[in-house]
């Protein structure tokens, strides 16, 4: 008898399935652990208290990244809460005796930007990390996914978690992205059409002709931003883009291993007759540069658009937008194409790769920022800054009037002191609007780095292809 | 080891919004503690105070003193969405809350409550607009929420059942540890890891 179709979720699952009681959870295996200082410490509490070791430190892995200064290195940490929290990972990991990429070392970064560039995230992997945005790594066509902080205790200590399988939600998305459009202009459309909570029980796979298009680092922007949607997981089936990318990284395989991991790899994809319990197609030839009016990343329209007013959507939404838009201080049915800002943030786990620091910079390529705004550029990690700068792009930016910072979270969750003070409005190439996320009484917009380095050059919200057509050669197509 | 949990009756606040994400109900700045201190202060710290510091007038629910005490927490659609904090639980805990009433919770969100022995009871939306009703008619009613029977009992006397994963239901009724359950399937789980062998090691070369 044929083997019962399965989709690339389905074929991790299986594959990383211990034990189950009746009526209890999957025992899932985790085969790789990302930790990082904030949502850690109280871990490594409880297995001290429980008298227990890091049971695979083999298969875990810390960085600093989230409270972390993005300053010069040299200069001390102001933060005292913030410098008990890095002095308490680093001596976690000491003693539990897990590799720690801290303060000081080249390979140090976010998180789920420092796991793939290592060549720590490989295909058909299950993956977990203390933080929502853990879904990046789906790109690989991992099964990734954020825990809380008892989950990481439970990992620590056992190297597997209780889980309910999870159903799955197909999102495909045909055609060709126009010039000025890219990953994260995928992601916020979809989010805008399905809700923040839309993909609540689900783990999305993300399939078709526009995908496949991208590049390793776009797929990673766009299972990043599953969590913003509600799905825990998002992931895309590994390919030759994929392999491409991960040959020759550190943690990769090598040799021989690495064909007999290739061919293992292949047989990963959804199989052809697999269903999913849901699907949705989006066109992505339709598809325009994005960014968001309101406190949630569903809240969003083309930069083309306009900010909706009551009467556009359904009553029961009513209240949301209302509470959104006075919060925002914008008009209902005002353009966002031209909304004023005091500060572009560009960097973060969905938006600090290379990639993303070079789209930035071909924007600021010979340009100057408006007057009076304050542009941050932060990579996503320490080796991200050293391959910008070994390309001068750190100079681009300098030249053009941004800062050019340390790696970290930064301004993404405003821990580190990098934040939007009360009323500013900051365009964002983060994940998240919500009300304060950026700094107390700061105020959003989400948009791509090209979208946020076009609006840093004329001081309010800018559709970037009215600078591209400027400037042709300044932003390549898909 | 948790404490067992069964029932409780209690006073309901009401929150009759959609979305209420883990920034508003812990935000960042207040996850840089390294223990679970405090966190009762920073619960939906921004709605309550002011950007300078000022306590907003009128008051926040929360900080209206005839909330204090009350356990059970009537919601909008999606609560929780957001980031993975388990300090939002922790918060809600700490401040007092023990069950949340909406018609959906964030997957994330969920796991860490139940993990907290924080009560996510979904119901539907014509139970949800009931229930606002019924809080609106009689604010001080006391409602009962019994995790054994899977039951909510209204000021009235009129109930309805709830569903929750049956798992986690028998882990808090007994205050059971699931990590300490999981352990004593060590057995099972290291005849896995014979089959599977590890294809990484973090340890080789790590740059420290």
């Amino acid at each position: 008898m044929a083997e019962q179709p399965r989709t690339l979720v389905e074929k991790i699952w299986d594959s990383h399935f211990v034990a189950s009681d009746p009526g209890a959870p999957a025992i899932l295996a985790i085969d790789l652990h990302l930790v990082h200082e904030v949502t850690s410490p109280q871990a490594f509490t409880g297995l001290r208290a429980r008298g227990l070791k890091v049971r695979k430190p083999g298969r875990t892995v810390a960085t600093a990244d989230h409270s972390i200064p993005t300053l010069d290195p040299s200069i001390p940490i102001a933060d005292e809460l913030a410098r008990k929290q890095l002095a308490q990972i680093e001596e976690n990991c000491r003693e539990f005796g897990i590799p720690f990429h801290g303060k000081g070392s080249p390979t140090r970064g976010i998180v789920h930007v420092i796991g793939p560039e290592l060549g720590l995230t490989q295909p058909g992997m299950t993956i977990v990390c203390g933080d929502s945005h853990t879904a990046t790594h789906g790109a690989f066509g991992a099964l990734a996914f954020g825990i809380g902080t008892s989950e990481i205790e439970m990992v620590l200590a056992t190297q597997t978690l209780l889980q309910r399988k999870p159903k799955t939600f197909q999102v495909r998305i045909d055609g060709r992205l126009q010039p000025g459009v890219g990953a994260k202009d995928i992601i916020l459309a979809l989010i805008a059409q399905i809700g923040i909570g839309g993909g609540t029980g689900h783990v999305i796979e993300y399939t078709g002709d526009a995908i496949r298009a991208l590049s390793m680092e776009e797929r990673m922007t766009v299972c990043n931003m599953s969590i913003e949607g509600g799905a825990r997981a998002g992931l895309i089936a590994p390919d030759e883009t994929t392999f491409a990318y991960l040959k020759g990284r550190r943690f990769a395989p090598q040799g021989a291993e690495w064909d007999e991991a290739v061919a293992r790899w292949r047989k990963l994809p959804s199989d052809e007759s697999a269903t999913y319990d849901r699907t949705i197609v989006i066109d992505g030839d339709k598809l325009e540069p994005m960014v968001t009016y309101g406190t949630n990343p569903g809240m969003g329209v083309s930069v083309t658009g306009r900010i909706p007013t009551l009467a556009d959507v359904e009553p029961g939404a009513r209240d949301d937008l209302e509470r959104a838009l006075a919060y925002m201080g914008l008009a209902p049915g005002s353009s966002i194409a031209g909304q004023k800002l005091d500060v572009v943030f560009i960097g973060s786990c969905t938006n600090g790769r290379i990639e993303d620091m070079r789209a930035a910079a071909s924007v600021l390529r010979g340009r100057h920022v408006a007057s009076g705004l304050r542009v941050l550029v932060v990579p996503g990690s320490q080796q991200v800054k050293k391959q910008a700068e070994s390309e001068g792009l750190d100079e681009v930016f300098k030249a053009a009037g941004a800062e050019w910072r340390e790696s970290g979270c930064s301004m993404c969750i405003a821990m580190n002191g990098d934040q939007l003070e009360p009323g500013e409005y900051g365009i964002s190439t983060s994940n998240r609007n919500f009300q304060g996320r950026q700094g107390k009484g700061g105020r959003t917009f989400l948009a791509s780095p090209l979208t946020a380095a076009a609006s840093a050059v004329t001081g309010v919200v800018t559709d970037p292809r009215t600078l591209v057509a400027a400037q042709p050669s300044a932003v390549e197509a898909h | 080891m948790p404490e067992p949990f069964v029932k409780t009756t209690s006073r309901v606040i009401s929150i009759p919004r959609a979305n209420i994400d883990t920034d508003q109900i812990c935000p960042a700045r207040f996850l840089k503690i390294t223990d679970k201190e405090n966190l009762a202060d920073a619960l939906f710290f921004d709605w309550r105070f002011t950007p300078d510091g000022k306590r907003r007038e009128p008051v926040s629910f929360i900080d209206e003193p005839h909330n204090a005490g009350r356990q059970i927490l009537l919601v909008g659609d999606n609560f929780g969405a957001g980031s993975s904090r388990e300090h939002a639980p922790w918060a809600l805990r700490a401040w007092g809350i023990r069950a949340i009433v909406s018609t959906s919770f964030a997957d994330i969100f969920k796991g860490n409550a139940l993990k907290n022995a924080l009560l996510p009871i979904v119901v539907s939306a014509e139970r949800y607009a009931t229930l606002l009703a019924v809080v609106a008619a009689n604010p001080d009613g006391e409602w009962s929420v019994d995790l054994d029977a899977q039951k909510v009992t209204l000021p009235d006397g009129d109930s309805f059942a709830f569903e929750i994963d049956p798992f986690s239901r028998t882990m808090i009724l007994a205050g059971t540890d699931e990590i300490g359950y999981v352990l004593s399937r060590l057995p099972a789980i290291e005849a896995w890891e014979g089959a599977h062998p590890a294809r990484i090691d973090t340890r080789e070369g790590a740059a420290r």
